[in-house]
């Protein structure tokens, strides 16, 4: 049984996006079937992200409007096995995401696929609410600074009103908490909200803590999931968020601060 | 029930007749068999109402007799007859008990009764017909921006009430976590609701309309598991005592 994991978190530019190719890359690395789609009609990332804005021809629009058929629109990644794209329209908007259309369509991804990545747009509008509708699990996404994580704090209200879930009665949508951009001097000198004040607003289990880094930025633009570039502590952890999903039980690294040398110090440069 | 004997040819009159009849008697409820123990209840008791048993006849209810724990075989209501008689009483049946312990009452001669109606409608709890106000109760975290509202009734949240989150009641509000968005009690008037929570970081708090914000809290009373109620149209907050 295929399951649909939306990658959300309220607020935009915190991660959701790095945070969806990531994983669904590192899922497939191990071994499963994945597919992420990309929900942000109208302003389409992911396959950006992903590295495979090219070789984009259908979209996720085109098979709502029954005008391809999946096999058309899926892309396969070229790096990592087991890994599809389904990229997002960018000349549509959201109003063409039906309840019914993306049921369909993710009906017919769950024959194929064992994990379903849905990589949410900002907001709680209609693209969010449709991304996340049909969860059985959510990674949500927030940056350690208050206005983050109260629009995570909405987003898990609606996970848990208005999801299928919710509106059928069945068990709730499984929460895991991604914080991403965290920088643990920083948040030791009381200029970001540190881990446990996240935990203590949020109530709800953390899967992984992605430190600040320059990497991320560069793979993006290189268009290459950061969880691939080998050394870089971001990848490594979210390396460990996908072990850590599958059911591992890891420590969680990158949480506190690093005793830098006195010549890094001196050099001080990330 | 009336049932009469027909008349054999020749006789003048029936010799009987049978007819349902009521009897006030006495109810023996038996909890354990140890033939010694009852004795000396029985010797303890007639002590104190000696006249009372004179031949008394008795009911043996069996309803709250602990089944004996190596089944029923040892059973002697043979035995327990004669202890009662001995004493004052006449066992005239017995009530209720395991089937088991009806077959050796009968075998001992004593009748089963069937169990009269009006105890066994006693018996039952009286149903109770459910308030007409009751609590709402939620048992999960109420996040930024949902808003809930307990009509004609009181308001329990088992959880945090999250900063841009808002609840509100008619009655009183319980929170069992910490309060970071708005609470509302008794909107439609009540002055005399109530607001709890474990802990006070509240953006606003209102009874009866009567409201301060956070800015208005005294340092004092923040993160503090507090009650809040109205006293001379002024919101009071006092802590609560762990």
């Amino acid at each position: 049984m295929a399951t649909v994991i939306v990658v959300t978190s309220g607020k935009g530019g915190v991660g959701k996006t790095t945070t969806s190719a990531s994983f669904a890359t590192g899922l497939a690395q191990r071994g499963y079937r994945t597919v992420v789609i990309d929900f942000d009609v109208g302003l389409r990332n992911l396959d950006l992200i992903m590295g495979c804005e090219r070789r984009v021809v259908y979209d996720f629009v085109n098979i709502i409007n029954g005008e391809a058929s999946l096999n058309q629109a899926l892309i396969r990644d070229k790096r990592v096995e087991n890994l599809h794209i389904l990229p997002a329209s960018q000349t549509r908007d959201k109003e063409a995401l039906t309840k019914e259309g993306v049921d369909r369509v993710l009906n017919e991804l769950r024959q194929s696929f064992e994990y379903i990545v849905c990589d949410s747009p900002a907001g709680i509008e209609r693209g969010a609410l449709m991304a996340l509708y049909f969860a059985d699990e959510a990674l949500v996404v927030t940056n350690p600074e208050v206005s983050s994580v109260r629009d995570s704090d909405r987003i898990l209200g609606i996970l848990a009103s208005r999801s299928r879930r919710a509106e059928q009665g069945d068990p709730p949508v499984k929460e895991h908490l991604v914080l991403a951009r965290y920088a643990p001097e920083r948040a030791d000198r009381g200029d970001m909200l540190s881990v446990e004040d996240v935990l203590e607003i949020l109530g709800i289990p953390l899967l992984g803590v992605i430190p600040e880094s320059q990497t991320v930025l560069q793979s993006s633009n290189a268009g290459v999931p950061v969880i691939l570039e080998d050394g870089s502590e971001a990848g490594a952890a979210y390396g460990d968020l996908v072990d850590r999903f599958l059911g591992k039980d890891l420590p969680h690294r990158f949480i506190t601060p690093q005793k830098k040398g006195f010549l890094k110090r001196l050099f001080r440069r990330g | 029930m009336l049932l009469r004997s027909t008349r054999f040819a020749g006789e003048n009159a029936a010799p009987f007749e049978l007819k349902g009849s009521l009897f006030t008697l006495t109810v023996l409820h038996l909890f354990q068999l140890d033939r010694a123990a009852i004795e000396r209840h029985l010797v303890e008791k007639i002590k104190q109402a000696p006249s009372f048993f004179n031949n008394t006849p008795v009911v043996i209810d069996l309803e709250g007799l602990a089944e004996p724990r190596n089944g029923v075989d040892g059973v002697d209501f043979n035995g327990l007859y004669k202890v009662l008689r001995e004493h004052g009483m006449a066992p005239v049946g017995i009530r209720n008990g395991s089937p088991e312990l009806q077959k050796i009452a009968r075998q001992a001669g004593l009748p089963v009764l069937p169990e009269s109606r009006s105890v066994g409608a006693a018996k039952k709890p009286e149903r109770v017909e459910p308030l007409a106000v009751r609590n709402r109760l939620i048992n999960h975290p109420v996040r930024s921006g949902q808003q809930i509202y307990a009509a004609d009734s009181d308001l329990i949240v088992l959880g945090t009430v999250s900063a841009g989150a808002e609840v509100i009641a008619d009655g009183n509000i319980h929170i069992y976590g910490a309060l970071r968005g708005r609470a509302l009690a008794g909107v439609k008037g009540d002055v005399e609701t109530w607001i709890f929570c474990q802990s006070l970081e509240a953006e606003l708090i209102s009874i009866a309309g009567r409201y301060r914000i956070s800015e208005q809290f005294d340092a004092a009373d923040l993160g503090k598991a507090v009650q809040v109620h109205l006293v001379d149209d002024r919101l009071l907050i006092d802590h609560l005592t762990r």
